[in-house]
């Protein structure tokens, strides 16, 4: 059967790939685009290594099929800072220590942007709840979440 | 430039003790990092492996020719693709390994001893052939029945594992094989004297189930080997010499001829202290001529990487009234999985460490069984033993009617106690835990309804070990330094913390990497929370023979005898009389004469570290639990923990919050739960429960720091002690809020509220 | 495996109908990825229903709402009216996995994956909402208690999809809760879930009640003796209790990895108690 071919948007620019139907976004990302920041935890849906937004959707894209992203636009860890300038978030879990081994931060930071997004003055627990599918195994996510909680502050203006 | 940091014993530092943004954060934050499986080369395959369905069997054959004939195969391994190798122990990490063992861990030989064991592999130019190639490889098994239970495989009727497995340990030696394959004992004073002076004793045993690191990241690697046979491995590893020697041993071929480079790791904890892909991706690249990518599903990770123990354990403790422990006994049986080598020994070493007792007696057995190998997870061993000496300390003090960390106060090890496992300990901060504790606004806080709060303490040997770092001063008198300790949780800020403050410069103008094993000499792995303690100590080393070399080229320069010159805040200057004939000079001057006077200027230190000493800590919990599900919650967590001295508070905090979260993992819903025909059940992050964000409160954390004498800046390895307390302290919390006494891990809702129905029908339970 | 993306109803059908080997529809995909990577399932063709503009959209219709099948459950969490009519539907679906998985999964797909540990089902049916299926022989209105039949067991037949969910016009003083019970706080299967829907007359009796329990029994169940244990009543203790039994007794749960039989027994007496006192408060202000 012949490969697919997609048109997509991803971080703002065109691209094109070619793919199997059960490759999924994840796949894409990784093998086809070289975007290796977007990682693979488990491919069950289960840990949240592999967030991106699309279409300025929080997902899953081990969830996704390349087929599925035509036509739509996708941002990835890559597409979050803006040229030399970090996003807040990217400095807070700087700053904060909100990282040890890294594997996580990717997801964490793709998924706290989108919830800062839609939600700029989250309490703690909000917090929690929504980052509830990213799993990370090195912080006890303390850190984390005051990273997150001080990133939206300074979004504010506060 | 930093303001000086003040630290309690009234020295000041520019960097140590401060917290400035790490070197390697950057990267981690925009997804530059590359990690294992962020490696591709040129014409790479892909790399699976066929695993056994089954928990026990014998392989009569392998037929592997359908699958090597599948177009886009390029190379598929089975045994035959290993020598076999003699017995033979080596140290891997914190525990022993045996090279026979490693070959059949990797590849099975005879049987397959785990459900997910490797039997053969191939390489193939998609995922899709690879898949379809492991379809065609046909393996002959004739199933054995298994046992999986560290009681059960201790039975004399149990299946074994090893026909020719005799007990170590035993005089006079078991005349018949068994499961066991050790026997250890550590024993002080007196026991049976001892506990005839007891006025109340209390014996419980205690059961544990296998849990896992759990590192996001799987196992990955991209193995190449050339015609001439250079090899070169990319691999998530927390020890990338320990990497090159097994592969070299297994493979056969000489260590020169292998260069390992650590990617960045996901995580570790112990898991990746071993290999698994590796000698077998090397293998798959020799032999198809091109570079070879295998990475670890989870459900692999989970079936077929190492879990630690399952474990049951007696431990009985007499005491006076008065609240002095006189005796203390444990026997503790540990799980090997399919070959020797659990952490009971560490475990035995570690169950009594805290308390300076007269008479004590710990056995432990080493008991293999069918299901994976067991691989090191934080502070190997330990957290189990605390787990059931905890609760039983915590049941005495109730007894005896003495505050539990009182209880602990009166029985504390301090400086000159001969702990049980042999050395008399040097400066340890476990009162100083305990003290913190009881100041702390945690304890003094009022519990909510159906809330209980329990206390623990824990403690943790570190390891020093071999270390070599090497430092360049560059044109512009900047430094390169390259370390070899993978950088799990923030290393790579502390060594530049430390070489900032010896050299007296800004962290900014050091820049530190990671080599490869071409790079460096030899450097054990990245465990027993050893790295900023090794690393640490071979950088101050390394920064000091900069210095040194520095003022000898000053020296040089200024026609001044070598001891006539010294280096402080930064510069080169004369000393003595000499003082102020001649400007001083600053690395970045040095580095501008260093050509003309003898070559370039390096600092290279190579280092067996010792001295390293334990850190204790003392955990406070507050569950509260539903009393109509069992469900239980952590509603308050503070861990307190002597780290020597903090070079980088943020990151030693890190380590304590994240030991607490694995341990409340372990007390509450983490357990490998196995069919009854041996399979593992629950190999996904669905049904294998860590904690999520939302199960978790804050963990506030409290430095104390009793320095180390024995390291330049007081440094202790932190990384591991967290994780041995919060088992104990959750159980301790939890029967302080039901009245229930919780013996068995996890404390998981089906269990506690089966429990709580239990206790409620005999009047006991509190809620 | 072959890819189709209709953009009609009538072509989705046909699709179906038309091949014999294994098909699937392909809506969230958050449980059909999973399957088809852990070769659990290896369809010839995925049908991907998501271009069908009927099927992405939420109406008000006769008083009620029509939910299309492929309408995440993120999507009905923003939607303005529904979580104050249906709050117990809106966060059944948003249970479902995390935040990412709410973000594509859609009750069509939940219900369809065909587990009786389903989370939004047990709301939907509580609720009395009946899906509208498309088929070869044309449209059907089936409640959605008698969609599930057994564990991956539909009452679909080849050819046949779900198109969307009608939630019927809400009575004045009724609402509708959701509670579920799992070790963790969140990202687990339900061990058991509860739906509870009922309407309050004016001097707070119950006059109507709907029941439903998930991960009990090889199917979702609507249990009808624990409505009747609160119609009538003020939903009190005395009530409440009755309503605890009732749960229990319907029950025919099995011991697996997440929780004993027992167990199940006892927390769905539990939450069937809990999740009628919040539908209760819920109706109160309603």
């Amino acid at each position: 059967m012949a490969k697919h071919h997609v048109t997509a948007t991803v971080n703002g620019d065109g691209v094109e790939f070619l793919c199997e139907t059960d490759e999924t976004l994840l796949d894409v990302l990784r093998n086809q685009l070289g975007l290796t920041g977007t990682k693979e935890g488990c491919s069950t849906g289960d840990c949240g290594a592999c967030s991106v937004t699309v279409d300025g959707r929080l997902v899953c894209s081990c969830l996704m099929l390349g087929v599925e992203a035509g036509g739509k636009s996708v941002t990835t860890i890559e597409g979050m800072a803006d040229g030399e300038t970090l996003h807040p978030l990217q400095r807070k879990f700087i700053e904060h220590a909100a990282l040890q081994c890294g594997i996580c931060t990717p997801g964490f930071l793709v998924a706290a942007k989108s919830l800062l997004e839609k939600s700029p003055d989250p309490t703690e627990t909000e917090v929690r709840y929504w980052l509830a599918g990213n799993l990370c195994r090195c912080t006890g996510y303390d850190k984390i979440v005051r990273a997150v909680l001080d990133a939206a502050a300074e979004m504010r203006g506060a | 430039m930093q303001e000086k940091v003040k630290d309690a014993g009234g020295s000041e530092f520019t960097w140590v003790g401060s917290r400035p943004d790490r070197p390697d954060g950057v990267d981690k934050v925009t997804g530059r990092a590359r990690f294992g499986a962020d490696m591709a080369m040129a014409g790479q395959l892909v790399g699976r492996a066929l695993r056994s369905p089954h928990a026990h069997a014998r392989i009569r054959s392998i037929d592997v020719s359908a699958a090597q004939k599948l177009p886009g195969v390029k190379a598929v391994v089975t045994r035959d693709d290993f020598k076999d190798q003699p017995s033979e122990f080596i140290p891997a990490g914190e525990m022993m390994i045996n090279y026979r063992d490693v070959v059949r861990n990797v590849m099975a030989r005879e049987k397959v001893l785990f459900e997910g064991h490797a039997v053969a592999a191939v390489a193939a130019t998609s995922d899709a052939i690879a898949k379809r190639a492991l379809r065609l490889i046909k393996v002959d098994y004739e199933v054995l029945p298994h046992v999986i239970d560290v009681v059960e495989a201790m039975k004399p009727d149990a299946p074994l594992l090893d026909e020719t497995l005799i007990t170590a340990g035993v005089e006079p030696a078991p005349k018949t094989p068994s499961n066991v394959a050790k026997r250890v004992e550590f024993t002080l004073g007196d026991i049976d004297a001892g506990f005839k002076q007891a006025e109340l004793v209390i014996e419980r045993s205690f059961t544990t189930k296998p849990v896992h690191q759990g590192y996001i990241e799987p196992h990955a690697c991209v193995a190449s080997v050339s015609e001439d046979g250079q090899a070169e491995l990319w691999v998530t590893t927390q020890g990338h010499w320990i990497v090159r020697a097994h592969c070299a041993r297994l493979l056969g071929w000489d260590v020169s001829k292998i260069r390992v480079t650590a990617s960045e790791i996901g995580g570790g904890f112990g898991g990746k202290t071993v290999v698994y892909l590796e000698p077998v991706a090397l293998a798959l690249a020799r032999k198809s001529g091109r570079p070879v990518k295998m990475v670890m599903t989870r459900e692999d990770v989970f079936r077929a990487s190492g879990p630690t123990s399952g474990a049951h354990l007696r431990v009985k403790i007499g005491a006076k009234k008065d609240g002095r422990i006189v005796a203390a006994e444990a026997e503790l049986k540990y799980q090997a999985g399919a070959f020797p080598g659990s952490p009971v020994q560490p475990g035995c070493m570690c169950a009594f460490a805290p308390y300076d007792l007269e008479n004590v007696k710990v056995v432990g057995y080493d008991v293999v069984s069918n299901r994976p190998k067991v691989a090191a997870y934080r502070a190997p061993g330990g957290p189990i033993a605390e787990f059931a000496v905890e609760q039983v300390m915590d049941e005495i003090a109730k007894s005896i009617g003495m505050d539990p960390v009182d209880f602990r106060l009166k029985n504390a090890a301090k400086q000159g106690t001969k702990a049980a496992y042999g050395p008399k300990f040097g400066p340890i901060g476990l009162i100083e835990t305990l003290d913190a504790a009881k100041a702390h606004a945690h304890w003094r806080t009022p519990l909510g309804k159906n809330q209980g709060r329990g206390v623990a303490s824990g403690f943790w040997f570190n390891i020093g070990g071999e270390t070599a770092v090497s430092m360049s001063l560059n044109e512009d008198g900047t430094l390169s330094l390259t370390a070899g300790t993978p950088d799990i949780g923030g290393l790579r800020a502390s060594l530049c913390m430390m070489a900032a403050e010896e050299l007296g410069i800004d962290i900014d103008k050091i820049r530190v990497q990671i080599g490869d094993t071409g790079q460096l000499g030899y450097n054990f792995l990245t465990g027993g929370s050893r790295a900023t303690f090794s690393s640490g100590m071979a950088t101050v080393e390394a920064a000091r023979e900069v210095m040194k070399e520095a003022c000898k080229r000053a020296a040089k320069l200024w026609e001044l005898p070598e001891d006539a010159v010294e280096y402080v805040g930064g510069a080169v200057r004369p000393a003595g009389p000499n003082a102020g004939k001649h400007v001083p000079m600053t690395l970045k001057d040095i580095a501008g004469i260093a050509g003309k006077t003898g070559g370039p200027i390096a600092g290279y230190a190579r280092i067996n570290a010792h001295g390293a000493a334990p850190s204790f800590a003392t955990h406070i919990a507050d569950v509260e639990v539903d009393p109509e599900t069992g469900r239980v919650w952590v509603v308050r967590y503070t861990a307190i923990q002597d780290a020597g001295r903090a070079i980088h508070p943020s990151y030693v905090e890190g380590q304590y919050q994240g030991g607490v979260a694995q341990g409340i993992g372990w007390a509450l819903n983490e357990e490998y739960i196995y069919g009854t025909d041996g399979t593992l059940q629950n190999p996904g992050f669905l049904d294998y429960r860590v904690p999520v964000a939302s199960d978790l409160p804050m963990i506030d954390t409290v430095i104390v720091e009793v320095p180390n004498p024995r390291h330049p800046y007081g440094v202790r390895g932190v990384g591991e002690t967290p994780i041995c307390p919060p088992m104990a302290a959750i159980a301790n919390a939890v029967c302080n809020a039901t009245g229930v006494r919780f013996t068995a891990l996890p404390m998981s809702p089906p269990k506690v509220l089966a429990a709580l129905d239990e206790a409620r029908a005999k009047g006991t339970a509190k809620i | 495996m072959r890819y189709e993306a209709p953009k009609s109803l009538d072509q989705a059908v046909a699709l179906l109908a038309a091949e014999q080997g294994e098909t699937r529809v392909l809506a969230g995909g958050t449980d059909l990825l999973v399957q088809m990577r852990t070769d659990v399932i290896e369809p010839v063709l995925l049908v991907d229903i998501k271009g069908i503009a009927e099927l992405r959209q939420i109406k008000e219709e006769a008083g009620g709402f029509r939910i299309g099948a492929a309408v995440t459950g993120a999507e009905l969490k923003e939607h303005p009216r529904l979580k104050t009519v249906w709050p117990g539907v809106v966060e059944a679906a948003n249970l479902i996995g995390s935040t990412q998985v709410q973000g594509r999964a859609t009750m069509g797909g939940n219900l369809c994956n065909g587990s009786p540990a389903a989370d939004s089902v047990p709301a939907l049916i509580a609720a009395g909402a009946k899906a509208s299926i498309v088929g070869p022989k044309g449209r059907r209105e089936v409640p959605v208690e008698e969609i599930m039949l057994a564990p991956r067991k539909l009452s679909l037949t080849k050819g046949e999809l779900i198109a969307s969910f009608l939630l019927p016009a809400r009575a004045p003083r009724s609402s509708d809760a959701y509670l579920r019970f799992i070790p963790r706080t969140e990202m687990d299967i339900a061990v058991v879930g509860c739906g509870v829907c009922l309407t309050l007359d004016t001097k707070d009796t119950c006059t109507a009640a709907r029941v439903a329990l998930g991960a009990v029994a090889e199917r979702p169940l609507l249990v009808a003796a624990a409505a009747a244990a609160l119609v009538g009543s003020k939903v009190d203790a005395a009530a409440l209790e009755k309503l605890d039994a009732a749960a229990r007794a319907a029950c025919r749960p099995i011991d697996d990895k997440r929780g004993t039989k027992d167990y199940r027994i006892k927390v769905a007496g539990v939450l069937a108690r809990r999740a009628a006192q919040i539908a209760l408060e819920r109706a109160r202000k309603a």
